[in-house]
């Protein structure tokens, strides 16, 4: 079996077998993570580029680090030093790559959809590496890897998204992917960082978080953007903090071995304290050994084995 | 074109006999079960390498090491639509100064056995590598021979050879397999 798609656009067009392929594919990249020389062939002699209009360290170290560990060759794009700061646009920057002859491309872009139109400007593979407020399938990919290798998998599984939901592309992401395996998300936040509608996604929406984190096998805790505040989303980080963040009382709610996972860079003393995000409970580490791993996986599924332009 | 089933090389009996044999050709060479070990080729090079050690533990009174090994991404002949998936290696033992013997079931181009043997190296340093295989069907690409043979068999490039085993097939036997051509214009 393989991806239908020759792109990663997102958790929405994927179906729930090709998630299943996609973590069983990780389990065996993380074995290899585990050896002393962390190198295989697979990808030898393929190019794949990141190409970041939005700061990232680790969703860009862990596709570089991805790659390099397949064999791959990494080329970075700084979107600020190159001809994009000179005003070219996406698509003829990628007609530059395709010219350039790169198998991979992986973008962040802050518009929703421009990996989309990338992928369909060129041959080569595109990896969604956050787009807008839209999707963020690897973060996603990552943390469902981790809960299935944690607690063996999602049916009648409870997760609950804790946050910014509204601005959210990681928790959309989750949304479409822990429904389609059986999951039941529950989604909480104030009102003002809730979409509308978004119970339309499949799942249950709570505004006190002592509700939705009652019982519940898996708690994602998403990044309060501080910037959000300004925009009179919520009155203070004083406030939020007071009802949202994850504090060890909180956690008490959920069952007693609940998984706590962040996708970082975390504020803490804001959405989470410091006694949780190191405790016991805390993925916050393996989740960034996992992203390689599906990285890995991903990259492999989409440009391993023989050019498909050859396939032609 | 469709696989004809031509004739049935080894049975079952014959089977278990040839790698008995193998196990004491493996003992005599290594002198004993000193720093041996099997690494099977994943898949059917797991199971013979099961059997093996479970031959050499009766003839020895010793369990030597096994462990497995996935070659999927070291391989030179993956398509882009026809990947086959991927499974773990699982080596649980250090290979460094180890006197390691491969265990596939087949022997053809050599590709897969060139593939196993830069994977085990990336995994150590062994002191020896020797190969082990049921069937050595000739047509070798690489400069490759096993140490260790079950049964050679000359084959011409339309034949296929199946072993099958009991743990992935439900049947312990070996066939010979013939692409018919397709009449249809």
């Amino acid at each position: 079996m393989s991806l239908r798609s020759k792109d990663l656009l997102g958790l929405q067009d994927l179906t729930a077998e090709e998630i299943g392929l996609i973590l069983d594919t990780a389990a065996s990249m993380k074995e290899v993570l585990q050896r002393e020389i962390k190198k295989v062939p697979a990808l030898r002699g393929k190019l794949v580029v990141t190409l970041f209009y939005e700061p990232s360290t680790r969703t860009r170290t862990s596709f570089e680090l991805a790659a390099k560990c397949l064999g791959a060759d990494t080329v970075s794009i700084a979107t600020a030093t190159s001809s994009v700061a000179k005003g070219e646009s996406l698509k003829d920057t990628a007609r530059t790559l395709a010219a350039m002859g790169v198998d991979a491309v992986v973008i962040r872009h802050s518009a929703a959809g421009a990996p989309a139109i990338l992928a369909r400007t060129i041959k080569a593979s595109v990896l969604n590496g956050g787009d807008g407020m839209h999707e963020h399938p690897t973060q996603a990919l990552l943390d469902m890897f981790t809960i299935k290798e944690k607690l063996g998998g999602f049916r009648g599984l409870k997760v609950a998204i804790l946050g910014d939901i509204l601005h959210s592309r990681v928790a959309r992401s989750n949304i479409w992917g822990l429904t389609k395996l059986g999951a039941e998300v529950r989604v909480v936040g104030p009102a003002t960082l809730m979409p509308p509608e978004i119970e339309r996604l499949g799942v249950k929406v709570y505004h006190r978080a002592e509700e939705a984190l009652e019982d519940v096998d898996v708690i994602n805790v998403l990044r309060i953007q501080r910037e959000r505040q300004k925009m009179g989303l919520f009155p203070s980080l004083r406030e939020y903090t007071r009802l949202y963040q994850l504090t060890p009382a909180r956690l008490k709610l959920a069952k007693p071995e609940a998984l706590v996972l962040h996708p970082g860079p975390m504020n803490r003393g804001i959405e989470i304290s410091s006694e949780v995000a190191d405790g016991l409970q805390s993925c916050v580490n393996e989740q960034v050994t996992n992203g390689v791993a599906v990285r890995m996986a991903l990259l492999y599924l989409l440009i391993g084995g023989g050019s498909r332009e050859a396939l032609d | 074109m469709p696989l004809v089933e031509k004739a049935v090389i080894m049975d079952a009996e014959k089977l278990r006999r040839t790698l008995i044999r193998i196990a004491h050709e493996i003992l005599e060479r290594n002198k004993g079960t000193d720093k041996l070990v099997l690494v099977g080729v994943r898949r059917r090079g797991v199971p013979l390498a099961q059997r093996l050690q479970s031959f050499i533990e009766q003839i020895e009174g010793v369990k030597v090491p096994l462990g497995s090994l996935d070659i999927t991404l070291y391989r030179d002949d993956l398509s882009a639509d026809t990947k086959p998936a991927l499974s773990r290696t699982d080596i649980p033992f250090d290979l460094n100064g180890k006197r390691v013997v491969l265990v596939d079931d087949v022997l053809f181009t050599g590709r897969t056995v060139r593939a196993a043997l830069d994977a085990l190296i990336d995994l150590g340093r062994p002191e020896c590598i020797q190969l082990a295989v049921v069937i050595d069907r000739g047509h070798r690409e690489l400069p490759i021979r096993a140490d260790y043979v079950g049964k050679n068999v000359p084959t011409s490039r339309r034949e296929e050879i199946g072993v099958e085993l009991k743990e992935v097939d439900g049947i312990d036997r070996v066939v010979i397999r013939e692409l018919t051509p397709d009449r249809s214009p």
